[in-house]
């Protein structure tokens, strides 16, 4: 377990953060650059010092700015990987392995068995004699994390894994480094920019907005109550900002939402709600639809984004108001004969959209 | 873009650029022509072997090894700190160290006169030890040392702030010291600077003159260096002053080559190669 709950200022910059992370699992710091992801890391590596707080596992205090106590990087027991692996370019795989356990100035024997051991379990014998830059990316990356791992850290500290890697080798890569963190006995916390990353990693998800956790929780509670409009956006659903301005007797209301209004399940209270619309929810027809949905919404297609790249399903950005995504299959898509431009209808019914306090 | 450029630039420009470095490389190139021509290789052989010239060669090799040994010594603590730290008067320390280079050697031997000489500052004290230093061996030692120490602190400091300060981070949170990560990591991934100081100030302390002249004297066997056989030889016999010139500048001129060399092969370490990735974000 690691708990974490500091204030730090950078410039005009202030990252003010708690987070307790998952014991033995998996937590997620996802953000936009500049959110102050990696500070956050630094503080615990203790890279970088706070202006007050305490971060602390069971049996160590990292720092504790009430007490004054603050241990040095060398004497905390982390793991940290830097985003672009800092491998020690002088060195050989083999010794870049072994630096933390001769740091520890353990015997001569155990170094080389613990570096063979590891070296094994990370499949890096064959490679043990090459120095960094005759290796590839990913196997950077491994020698990286079989460095960060070899003396057993509490706490492992991952600043964008896989930022480093291009397109082709990150896929590949990120199946192993997930397989590898679940083998893993130590608390993880792993830092991206990249929401796919988040949801594919973290078992725990903190979202870092301007140097504040704005939410945490696990995958399924960020799809069913984002909270702000940038986790919507990561997630891929629409989050609408509005205000009821009609309450019915058929248990319905009607929100005005950024330039229009739509019927939704009435929350029981007046006031400001967002509302979470699903992009999957909604139906597209290109005449009037026929159905029993409360909402429908007449606008144009904007940009028609295939998900995942080069995948069967597409995401359709509409100029509706207020302003929709809607995801369709791709024959769907083709059978509406959608283009940017077109003219279409979307349609959602009033209890596919989850209504939340503003 | 690079095409366009390239044609709109004024062809003078190669030539004149061309023309300056012709002149400057005559003016530097022909006093080294001149000293070769002068010796003939019968001679410089026979001379090779004459007591003066084997004397002072000795006492130039010797005296300039120690004063480097010591440089070395004190200087990379003392790069170290000025790469690393920042603290109140570290400007001030900075101009002291570099002055050597740009004082007149007569007037920094003065100034060791008046610090260590028999009534210096120091000097007084340093009797009491039992230790000499003006007019001894160990004062040419001396003299070498404080003139060629900024040729070895500058490019040394230069190299320690030069390494990427992320291997030190992962060094650190690998549980590494402040010494260890100096000993394993600065060292080593500066070691191309070190060697370049290193050879800088061993062609310094080769070719002091003026501060160990001032300092020490000109006691042949005891002070007389090369540089000062040179100036003395240079009014009696001149055929000695042209061997032992011609001595200093092939010594001079490896050292400079040898450290030309050195950088590019330490390691098979290419720069471009050391920094996998993409420049990081904060």
């Amino acid at each position: 377990m690691l708990r974490i709950q500091v204030r730090r200022r950078l410039g005009s910059f202030t990252l003010e953060a708690s987070l307790t992370a998952t014991p033995g699992g998996v937590t997620v710091l996802v953000g936009e650059s500049g959110s102050g992801k990696s500070t956050l890391l630094r503080l615990v590596a203790g890279l970088l010092d706070p202006d007050e707080g305490r971060i602390d596992v069971p049996g160590q205090v990292f720092v504790d700015r009430a007490t004054g106590e603050s241990l040095l990087p060398e004497d905390r027991a982390v793991g940290y990987v830097a985003q672009d692996y800092a491998l020690f370019p002088h060195l050989a795989v083999r010794e870049n392995v072994g630096f933390g356990l001769r740091a520890l100035r353990r015997p001569r024997a155990e170094v080389r068995e613990r570096v063979d051991l590891t070296l094994e379990r990370f499949g890096l014998r064959p490679l043990a004699e090459r120095r960094p830059h005759e290796l590839s990316g990913g196997q950077q990356q491994r020698v990286a994390l079989a460095r960060a791992l070899v003396i057993d850290p509490a706490v492992l500290l991952l600043d964008e894994p896989l930022s480093a890697l291009d397109l082709v080798t990150r896929r590949s890569v990120r199946a192993e480094l997930r397989r590898i963190l679940e083998g893993l006995s130590c608390t993880t916390l792993f830092v991206t920019h990249q929401p796919t990353e988040a949801l594919a990693f973290g078992q725990q998800i903190a979202v870092l907005e301007s140097g504040r956790i704005t939410q945490c929780g696990t995958r399924d509670d960020f799809l069913r109550h984002p909270r702000s409009r940038y986790v919507a956006e990561f997630l891929g659903i629409n989050l609408l900002e509005g205000e009821i301005v009609e309450r019915h007797a058929d248990g319905t209301a009607n929100v005005a939402a950024e330039g229009g209004v739509l019927s939704v399940p009435d929350p029981g209270q007046d006031g400001p709600v967002r509302l979470v619309v699903h992009p999957h929810d909604i139906v597209l027809s290109t005449e009037p639809p026929a159905g029993s949905a409360r909402n429908v919404l007449r606008g144009a297609v904007e940009e028609i984004v295939p998900e995942p790249p080069g995948g069967e399903r597409l995401r359709i950005l509409l100029a509706t108001r207020p302003r929709l995504a809607a995801q369709i299959t791709r024959d769907a898509s083709e059978a509406l004969g959608l283009a940017p431009g077109r003219q279409v209808f979307a349609s959602f019914k009033a209890t596919g959209v989850l209504v939340l306090p503003g | 873009m690079t095409a366009a450029v390239r044609r709109s630039a004024p062809r003078w420009i190669p030539v004149a650029a061309i023309t300056a470095m012709g002149v400057l490389l005559l003016v530097l190139a022909l006093p080294f022509a001149a000293l070769m021509a002068r010796a003939s290789p019968g001679a410089l052989l026979s001379r090779l072997a004459e007591p003066s010239v084997v004397q002072a060669l000795r006492l130039s090799l010797l005296t300039s090894f120690a004063a480097t040994a010591i440089v070395v010594v004190l200087g990379i603590p003392t790069a170290y700190v000025l790469a690393t730290r920042d603290f109140r008067g570290k400007r001030l320390i900075e101009v002291l160290i570099d002055l050597p280079m740009v004082l007149p050697p007569t007037v920094a031997g003065f100034a060791l006169l008046m610090a260590f000489g028999r009534m210096g500052l120091a000097g007084q004290w340093l009797r009491v030890l039992g230790v000499t230093l003006p007019f001894t061996t160990l004062g040419v030692v001396l003299a070498q040392a404080f003139m060629a120490a900024p040729f070895f602190i500058a490019p040394v400091r230069t190299g320690f702030a030069g390494v990427d300060p992320r291997y030190l981070e992962a060094a650190a949170t690998l549980r590494a010291s402040e010494v260890h990560r100096f000993r394993r990591i600065m060292l080593p991934l500066a070691l191309p600077s070190v060697v370049a100081g290193t050879s800088m100030c061993a062609a310094r302390a080769l070719g002091e003159f003026g501060a160990t002249i001032t300092f020490a004297g000109n006691l042949p066997g005891v002070t007389q260096t090369m540089p000062l056989a040179v100036y003395v030889t240079l009014q009696s016999d001149l055929d000695t002053a042209v061997v032992l010139s011609v001595l200093l500048l092939a010594m001079s001129f490896g050292l400079l080559l040898g450290l030309r060399a050195a950088p590019g092969g330490w390691w098979g370490l290419r720069p471009r190669a050391a920094h996998p990735g993409s420049s990081p974000t904060r």
